[in-house]
């Protein structure tokens, strides 16, 4: 049984395979994937959704024998989550959904480094913060940074312990809509 | 038609944050399992959100700019009597230094700074030199002339211009003459660095019969001079401040290489980073550090570049 002391430091906790895997491999590529749903989906409400199906069918697939090759079986199952759906939902006619080698070989070409990607994440997270409304973003701060618990926090800013988990809640909520989207959420709010 | 995926990770960041507080108990965590359980996307986006949080734990590298927090050395509130103590301390502890100062001669002082310290002298014309880690100053006591030798290290000066007093600064075989400024100077073996903040100033070499050695700065301008030569090239705002950072104790780095950032942090630390592995050493990282947490960097790098890292006592191996 894990215990809060563990939950401390997720990054440094073991992590079972398939988590693992889709933090490691999938998960980064949301941006990517989050791109190629925008190009061929013309129903952007929708956009989150198909995310969180493809991820499903990524995940069956995973469970039962990590895909070799995470980038392009990702955008394969999303490839085919859109082709079945405008079959079944007869809105577009297939055409509509992009070629995806095509796709893939414009998103290879120009392979940023990997320092390129560090360099990015640690700016990503910056920028991340300062789109957190203020209040929510003090919070996070606070906690992430200061390292001062919810008591603390809630002392020091003179709101409830309750108010700050909501702070708090949002914040992890829209961080990783940013950090590994960067979707229209952030942009909007 | 499934639960919507924007519903499911709130609730999952709902799920992280409860995990979090202090008082998370076994039921707690039962009913999280249950949660979980219940379908893959609850799983997924659980996953998700906390990778994501995960993540922010770099921003503790970026501590001062993210909390928007003057990171002022404390040593700056002390009263300039104190100050100067402390320098005399730190002077205390670095060793081999007693023969250099007994050779300098009763007219300079020495102020010095060991290993991860900073500290700023006063001088009597209002002059002020911020002292960067395990630096060695000497100020000539007499006030006719304002000479300083720089003996090693880094130092930031501000300097109220007097016409009739030059302000000069020796370091190696070159001086810097004043014209009313702000400049870093660096010294280490056969080089000296002078990037020009504030100002004027004339850099030309001690024996000073060498035209091609002798350069006026403007700010901007960063003159490195070695055995024979002088090269003068200029800075964009933006770097000239970021190699400032250690007067807030930060390293600033942009597309720094491992190899570089390790130097860097090796300066300000006893307890050192070292890149065996050439290829490592040219990876390229950035971000803003407090110079005194290298333990956190390697971190960081071994989280961002996917390295590993092995602590062997007085130093952090970082490796493939």
């Amino acid at each position: 049984m894990e215990t809060g002391g563990q939950n401390t430091d997720p990054l440094r906790a073991a992590m079972p395979g398939v988590e693992d895997w889709f933090l490691r491999e999938i998960f980064p590529l949301e941006g990517l994937l989050m791109h190629f749903l925008r190009l061929n989906w013309r129903n952007k409400a929708e956009l989150e959704d198909l995310r969180q199906e493809v991820y499903v069918r990524v995940y069956e697939a995973a469970t039962k024998e990590l895909p070799a090759q995470p980038k392009a079986f990702l955008l394969r199952t999303a490839h085919n989550l859109l082709v079945n759906r405008v079959k079944r939902e007869q809105i577009v006619p297939i055409a509509a959904v992009g070629d995806l080698d095509e796709f893939d070989a414009a998103i290879d070409a120009p392979g940023p480094e990997r320092s390129v990607i560090a360099r990015d994440m640690l700016r990503r997270l910056q920028a991340a913060l300062d789109r957190l409304p203020p209040r929510c973003r003090e919070v996070v701060v606070l906690r992430r940074i200061e390292g001062l618990s919810r008591p603390e926090i809630a002392l020091r800013m003179g709101i409830s312990t309750d108010t700050v988990s909501e702070h708090l809640a949002h914040g992890m909520f829209v961080l990783a809509e940013l950090l590994y989207g960067e979707n229209e959420l952030g942009r909007n709010t | 038609m499934s639960e919507r995926a924007t519903d499911v990770s709130r609730e999952a960041a709902t799920w992280l944050e409860r995990r979090e507080r202090e008082d998370w108990s076994d039921a707690d965590n039962s009913a999280l399992e249950t949660w979980l359980a219940q379908s893959p996307a609850h799983k997924l986006a659980f996953w998700r959100v906390k990778g994501a949080w995960s993540q922010t734990e770099r921003l503790n590298a970026l501590r001062p700019t993210a909390a928007q927090k003057p990171a002022v050395a404390p040593s700056r509130k002390t009263p300039t009597v104190l100050r100067f103590a402390a320098a005399a301390l730190a002077v205390a502890a670095v060793g081999g230094f007693a023969a250099s100062s007994m050779l300098s001669g009763p007219a300079y002082k020495t102020y010095s700074t060991g290993v991860g310290v900073r500290e700023t002298i006063t001088l009597p014309d209002g002059s002020q030199i911020e002292l960067n880690t395990d630096t060695s100053v000497r100020v000539a006591e007499a006030s006719l002339h304002r000479n300083v030798v720089l003996d090693r290290g880094e130092a930031f000066f501000q300097i109220k211009h007097d016409a009739a007093h030059p302000f000069v600064v020796t370091a190696g075989n070159s001086r810097v003459v004043d014209l009313g400024t702000k400049f870093t100077v660096r010294t280490e073996t056969d080089r000296v660095e002078v990037a020009l903040v504030e100002g004027r100033a004339r850099i030309e070499p001690l024996d000073g019969n060498a035209p091609t050695r002798i350069a006026t700065l403007s700010p901007g301008d960063v003159a490195v001079a070695e055995k024979d030569s002088l090269r003068v090239s200029t800075l964009p705002k933006r770097d000239l401040a970021d190699d400032l950072g250690w007067r807030r104790g930060v390293l600033i780095f942009r597309r720094t290489t491992l190899a570089q950032a390790a130097s860097q942090f090796n300066r300000y630390n006893a307890h050192k980073l070292i890149v065996p592995d050439a290829a490592v050493a040219e990876l390229q990282l950035g971000g803003t550090f407090q110079t005194n947490n290298p333990e956190l960097f390697a971190r960081v790098a071994r989280d961002v570049l996917g390295l590993r890292i092995e602590n062997r006592g007085g130093e952090t191996v970082i490796s493939r």
